[in-house]
């Protein structure tokens, strides 16, 4: 393997995982407060679910092109990238959110609050601790498919493993191809792994 | 003397059903008053008005002179013991932790924590030392069932309230705990409400016993009075007993 291809694959790596914690962060961020919330007000339960829920069937590729034309957080690169990975990431970690605190033994939270707990008592002490595990599964899920879909990324000039494939598809290289999808599995694998082990460690009390 | 609690025309229901209908009940400060009836009876909805778990529809239930509703709910249940069928417990936390929750939302000091801990701890039949730092599942449901009632005791509430506490648990495990329990309470000037839906157990551990039947007060009555009832749902939970080989 040529040094500059080896050197092109590192950089590129490097943004891809760049774009994906970037995407990830700012979607838990989102996510899981509005997962938390979302436990609280039952009414609007169904509307946001349904919302993420279409998001998520949106084509990928449509969705970066949906946003291309788009003032603040569309247009070419980077950002474009961000907002749809984003879109990506919130249905699970936002479903395993709500899933994971409703999914709490009804007999542990009424001794929760039969003992005197405030609301914020009980989501910190309580639900969020026997959550965990289940809302990392919901991060870990969100981070396998973000890097697959943040190779489409390349698309829009969001750079990252996915500018490999572009090219490789323009020249005809499946080479250049593999250039993108062979480290953009191992990241994946890597990320279901090393999350899934932060999962069971969490499992533990 | 004041009641220590005093349910006063009470009704309550959900979803247009009607759960407990103009239901009034006191409860004298330092006796062991048993809700019996089967389920469905109201007898659980009783109990959780107590503690405001839930509000009455109509009525009120007064503890200590005054009305649910006017109690901050926060303050009124660090005051009032609570335990429930299958503990309860949080599984994330040791059964020290367990047993410290209330002390420690109440602010109590780290040393008085420990100490009061391990007090309950082996005045449950728990040594201390061997159970501490052991999670939940580690105990069996017997054991399980003595952390729940040493954490109900741990602020020194001078109010219990227990649903069913013994309900799920083998024959034997149970006898052993209902007798613990009398042996605590000779100890002890509490006031506990009760509820079962066995009828051996309720007049084991009563001083009176309040029968409900489809969300109506029936009969209260000492458990020599239950005993001698001819008639109504009194004489059902009776037969009921009969019809069993004696013990």
């Amino acid at each position: 393997m040529p040094a500059t291809l080896a050197h092109e694959i590192a950089e590129l790596t490097g943004e891809h995982i760049v774009l994906v914690a970037v995407a990830l962060s700012i979607a838990s961020l989102i996510g899981i407060p509005t997962g938390i919330s979302l436990t609280r007000k039952e009414a609007w339960r169904g509307a946001v679910l349904g919302i993420t829920n279409v998001v998520q069937t949106i084509p990928s590729l449509a969705l970066f092109g949906f946003l291309i034309p788009l003032p603040f957080i569309g247009g070419i690169g980077k950002r474009t990238a961000v907002v749809a990975l984003v879109l990506y990431a919130l249905l699970p970690i936002l479903r395993n959110t709500l899933t994971g605190i409703l999914g709490v033994d009804p007999a542990v939270v009424e001794s929760a609050v039969a003992m005197g707990m405030t609301d914020r008592q009980r989501l910190f002490r309580v639900e969020l601790p026997l959550a965990a595990p289940t809302i990392l599964a919901g991060v870990r899920i969100a981070a396998v498919t973000t890097i697959g879909t943040a190779t489409i990324a390349a698309a829009v000039g969001g750079g990252g493993l996915g500018v490999f494939i572009f090219r490789g598809l323009a020249s005809v290289d499946s080479s250049e191809i593999l250039a993108g999808a062979v480290p953009a599995a191992l990241l994946a694998l890597a990320a279901d792994g090393g999350l899934g082990w932060i999962e069971r460690r969490f499992a533990r009390p | 003397m004041e009641p220590a609690i005093a349910f006063r025309d009470v009704s309550y229901g959900i979803r247009g059903k009607e759960v407990l209908r103009h239901f009034d009940l006191e409860v004298a400060a330092g006796e062991t008053l048993v809700l019996l009836g089967r389920s469905g009876s109201g007898k659980t909805t009783a109990l959780k008005m107590v503690n405001a778990l839930l509000t009455p529809i109509s009525g009120d239930v007064y503890v200590e002179g005054k009305p649910t509703r006017e109690w901050d709910p926060i303050l009124l249940r660090r005051r009032i013991g609570y335990v429930i069928q299958e503990a309860g417990l949080f599984p994330h936390y040791t059964v020290a932790r367990n047993v410290a929750v209330v002390p420690q939302l109440l602010g109590w000091e780290r040393d008085r924590i420990d100490a009061r801990v391990d007090d309950l701890l082996s005045r449950v039949g728990l040594p201390p030392e061997e159970f501490r730092s052991r999670y939940p599942r580690e105990l069996s449901g017997g054991q399980r069932q003595r952390v729940g009632v040493a954490r109900a005791l741990a602020a020194e509430p001078s109010l219990l309230l227990m649903d069913e506490p013994f309900g799920a648990l083998d024959p034997v495990t149970r006898r052993d705990l209902q007798l613990e329990f009398l042996a605590l309470r000779s100890t002890w000037t509490k006031t506990s409400l009760f509820v079962t839906h066995d009828v051996r157990e309720a007049l084991a551990l009563a001083t009176r016993i309040a029968l409900l039947h489809g969300g109506r007060l029936e009969i209260v009555a000492t458990p020599r009075e239950f005993l001698a009832e001819k008639s109504g749902e009194a004489r059902i939970f009776l037969a009921a007993l009969e019809d069993l080989p004696e013990a």
